[in-house]
């Protein structure tokens, strides 16, 4: 933007005490906020005379009139169409403040755009069509507002001069307004009336608004604040990365919220180590007796330890009376911005600060379009819907709920390798087995003598586990025996489990109800992760219909899970009826059997899909000893470096 | 400490967060080094992050038409600083797209320059010094921005980027570029250089009347009229001046949109 335009009146220099505020303009598109933009910056001082020129002289050549938005407008597609696409940065001065100002797109198709912007912003201004009044966008703004966690807004209800300043319109959107923002918890501190294309209530006090008292845009400008890292908080400084320089093993980090100072005893979440901070090292190297002892939030950190322990990426330092909880399960208030709906099932990358772990979404809670205002029973959050999950996650994780820290009380969650939503954690919930039996608690498992990277070395592969989930007769069975034959071949440590085979045995006491399948589900992710676990690459062929079950077992599992749906369509299944179920599902002797009188619920983010009905066998066997090969479960790897290598 | 102080503080912590954001979770990552102020400023802070190293390689993509005073710059301080330096050079003006006006044409030499280095080291990220408050398309980019395969910006087709939260997964064959201070302005720049004491090549001072603001190719680039002869005096020039950094920048003003075709072929 002009962004090439440091708007500065003929200021001092050493304006060097100013308060820096970033502040985000927000509303439904076409409602005028690049226009009062332009206004803002023509009206504290001035857009350099070049700019102007350049301006003109384009509005000019597509025979239009001067537009104070073109200024923000400044990419060729957005003159073409009129709207603001991505968001730029502005900067410019009221009395008191030095202002970033961050144009947020409008347009529903670019949300992602409004919240890469409005993430940023101590404070925000909601804009508002006089003659159009609240919007669907307007909401979904506010909303959003609310969950990125900006907590200074301030409303500005612009073209006034479209409805002849009349108060009665200007009062009416107010109140509704309020209202709105109130139901979120967000307190708007002002509401505003202006004609940003006119400059009433923008710099001066419009005369044709006799009935309003309140400040002008830049007076409400002046009265917000910086949002600052919180000091009163518990210490939480999430881990970047453990360097060895000059022989010394430096843990580097942020400071997200509280102090820490040198002789300070720490814990690392979710390892549970403790250590106390020797140093804190900067560079340039400060001089005997002038190194910094204390570090406060917002600041970067590179501390030493009095021992040597093994910490890791991902963790949060804090202190040992008030440390974050270690969890594998958290239930999450987010923003969806992915085409892809999320549902249960749907498998991402969660991050929170540092950290980063698989996460399976195990139940949708509620979903809101926060455009229409309203609350629906549903499964799917869809793009650019709110909504309330539970998430199970691959491994532990250091979380608090964002009440207590908003800071490491919240989660970014890719999909597909980009960033498509986030959310706050609203609970932290155990992260242990979905309904440990009470005498759980009693149980201390025994550690095996033999470690890992011994049975590594014997068997020449890692453990992993294999999960072919599909309808009956898709085709199962046969790649599992096929695929069991060509690692056996190959020399890997391989298991085959069938869900038949198990059924016959372990669990014959467990019919075809749900919570008969859910146990029968649950069972075999248990043995099957136990013999990973001993170092075998274990092969589950089960019909396991339940996209929540499954999720369930990729918890247990950990890493090295493999999901594989085996597809063919109902019919060829039905067709090919090896064990003669569907006759007998379709002749009533057989009742809710998955694909006829009970639901197959497809993976929809699995590791691999195997179609029966185009590929040969042995193209199916290779394309999941291909999946092995990729993720590393055959090659030898030394044990993980506890550094950067560095 | 003054509100000033506690500004250069925060960008720099900001920028230190950055750098080993995209330290931890790129494979090979290199610094692109121009030799202007905000690459210097960038060297700096990458020190400041890694405690006095620069852990990964520093990188000149060469026009051959820089200012005597820059290569001689660079000689001396990639000594100084222990820089693990990288020179490559562009290809000739003749391999450029010929419907390019001719300083932007001029310019794309070091677009095609970059693409060949990252191909010749596999570099999966590059750490460039662009600003938003540069330039208008620059004022749009990510922190942590996914380029395609040909090095291109699909700019209607970004990432969220939120929380300091940052997209690093690529396909193979494509790489990311990292901002470190994206968030600075030319103003935090000579204030953080003065207050470091950072190291600048004296071109960026008046001599008889004129000083370059941006440092580019000698025939693209101009000087603008001037009397600042120092740090003290630039910190009061950008104060009042409302002439953009870039305008002595030939190839940003030759069509409406030159820059911006520039850096959607993958331009800085």
């Amino acid at each position: 933007m002009s962004a090439n335009v440091t708007v500065l009146p003929s200021a001092p220099v050493d304006a060097a005490d100013r308060q820096l505020v970033r502040i985000v303009i927000v509303g439904h598109v076409d409602h005028g906020k690049s226009t009062l933009i332009g206004r803002l910056l023509h009206e504290t001082g001035g857009i350099p005379a070049a700019k102007i020129e350049h301006l003109k002289a384009i509005s000019a050549r597509r025979g239009m009139p001067f537009e104070w938005s073109f200024l923000l407008d400044s990419l060729q597609a957005e003159r073409d169409q009129g709207i603001t696409i991505d968001t730029s940065q502005i900067r410019f001065r009221t009395p008191s403040r030095d202002i970033i100002l961050i144009d947020a797109p409008g347009h529903a198709e670019f949300l992602r755009n409004m919240i890469t912007g409005a993430s940023q912003a101590d404070a925000a201004l909601l804009l508002i069509d006089a003659a159009e009044g609240v919007r669907d966008q307007t909401r979904r703004h506010g909303y959003l507002l609310h969950l990125l966690g900006v907590r200074q807004v301030t409303v500005v209800v612009n073209k006034m001069d479209r409805v002849d300043y009349d108060e009665a319109v200007f009062r009416a959107i107010e109140s509704e307004i309020i209202a709105y923002l109130a139901g979120l918890g967000v307190q708007a501190s002002v509401v505003i009336p202006i004609s940003a294309r006119e400059g009433d209530g923008v710099a001066t006090r419009g005369t044709r608004t006799p009935w309003f008292t309140g400040p002008t845009v830049l007076e409400a400008l002046d009265q917000f604040e910086p949002a600052r890292a919180p000091q009163e908080l518990a210490l939480r400084m999430p881990v970047q990365a453990v360097y060895k320089f000059d022989d010394r093993r430096i843990v580097a980090g942020r400071i997200e919220t509280g102090g820490l100072s040198v002789g300070q005893e720490v814990v690392f979440q979710p390892s549970g180590k403790s250590a106390v901070v020797k140093t804190i090292e900067t560079w340039p190297v400060p001089a005997a007796g002038e190194e910094v002892t204390a570090l406060h939030a917002g600041n970067a950190a590179a501390l030493t330890l009095d021992r040597e322990i093994f910490v890791e990426r991902g963790e949060i330092l804090s202190v040992p009376s008030a440390r974050p909880r270690a969890t594998r399960r958290i239930r999450v208030r987010l923003f969806w911005l992915a085409e892809e709906a999320l549902e249960v099932g749907t498998t991402l990358i969660a991050r929170l600060a540092t950290s980063e772990s698989r996460a399976t979404v195990a139940a949708v809670h509620e979903v809101v379009d926060p455009g229409h205002l309203s609350t629906f029973e549903s499964k799917r959050i869809g793009r650019n819907q709110v909504g309330e999950v539970e998430l199970l996650l691959s491994r532990p994780i250091a979380a608090d709920p964002h009440r207590l820290n908003p800071r490491t009380g919240r989660v970014a969650l890719e999909l597909g390798g980009r960033i498509a939503g986030g959310g706050l954690v609203i609970s932290v919930l155990d992260g242990e087995a979905a309904q440990p039996a009470p005498a759980a608690r009693h149980i201390t498992p025994v550690a095996s003598a033999v470690t890992r990277e011994e049975r590594l070395a014997r068997f020449g592969n890692a453990g992993a586990v294999v999960w072919l989930t599909g309808l009956s007769g898709s085709g199962k069975s046969t790649l599992a025996r096929a695929l069991e034959r060509r690692l056996f071949d190959r020399g890997a440590l391989v298991t085959l489990l069938d869900g038949d085979t198990l059924r016959a045995g372990l669990n014959s006491d467990l019919g075809f109800f749900d919570a008969d399948r859910a146990e029968n589900n649950r069972r075999l992710g248990e043995v099957a992760s136990l013999l990973k676990g001993l170092g075998h690459v274990v092969l589950v062929a089960a019909v396991s219909p339940s996209a929540q079950a499954r999720a369930q077992v990729r918890a247990v599992v950990g890493p090295g899970f493999f999901e594989v749906h085996v597809s063919a369509p109902l019919e060829l299944c039905e067709q090919r009826d090896p064990k003669g179920l569907y006759a007998k599902a379709r002749a009533g002797e057989i009742r809710g059997f998955t694909g006829i009188d009970a639901p197959y619920e497809a993976p929809i983010t699995p590791e691999l899909v195997v179609e029966t009905d185009k590929l040969d066998l042995a193209a199916g066997v290779d394309r999941i000893e291909a999946l092995l090969a990729e993720a590393g479960v055959f090659q030898l790897r030394p044990a993980a470096a506890d550094d950067t290598g560095l | 400490m003054s509100t000033a102080d506690d500004r250069l503080d925060e960008l720099e912590a900001q920028s230190i967060y950055i750098f080993r954001e995209a330290f931890a979770r790129m494979k090979r990552m290199a610094l692109l080094w121009s030799l202007g102020k905000d690459s210097n400023v960038m060297i700096w802070l990458a020190r400041k992050a890694f405690l006095g190293h620069v852990p990964f390689p520093v990188l000149h993509v060469d026009t051959g038409r820089k200012f005597r005073e820059m290569y001689d710059f660079r000689d001396h301080y990639s000594r100084e600083w222990g820089l693990d330096l990288r020179v490559d050079p562009c290809p000739p003006l003749e391999q450029m797209d010929p419907t390019l006006p001719p300083a932007t044409r001029s310019a794309a030499r070091k677009t095609e320059g970059l693409k060949l280095a990252l191909e010749k080291y596999g570099f999966d990220a590059v750490v460039a010094g662009i600003r938003r408050d540069e330039e208008a398309t620059r004022a749009k980019e990510r922190v942590f921005s996914p380029r395609g395969l040909e090095g291109d910006w699909n700019v209607r087709e970004q990432p969220p980027e939120f929380w300091d939260h940052f997209n690093a997964t690529l396909p193979a064959g494509a790489h990311l570029r990292v901002h470190p201070i994206l968030h600075w302005t030319e103003l935090d720049i000579w204030a953080y250089t003065k207050r470091e004491n950072i190291p600048v090549i004296p071109l960026y001072f008046a001599k008889d009347g004129k000083r370059y603001r941006s440092l580019g190719d000698q025939d693209i680039t101009f000087p603008v009229a001037s009397e600042a002869a120092t740090i003290d005096e630039i910190l009061v020039e950008l104060a009042t001046t409302k002439v953009p950094e870039r305008s002595g920048r030939a190839m940003d003003h030759e069509s409406e949109d030159s820059f911006e075709r520039l850096r959607v072929a993958g331009y800085l």
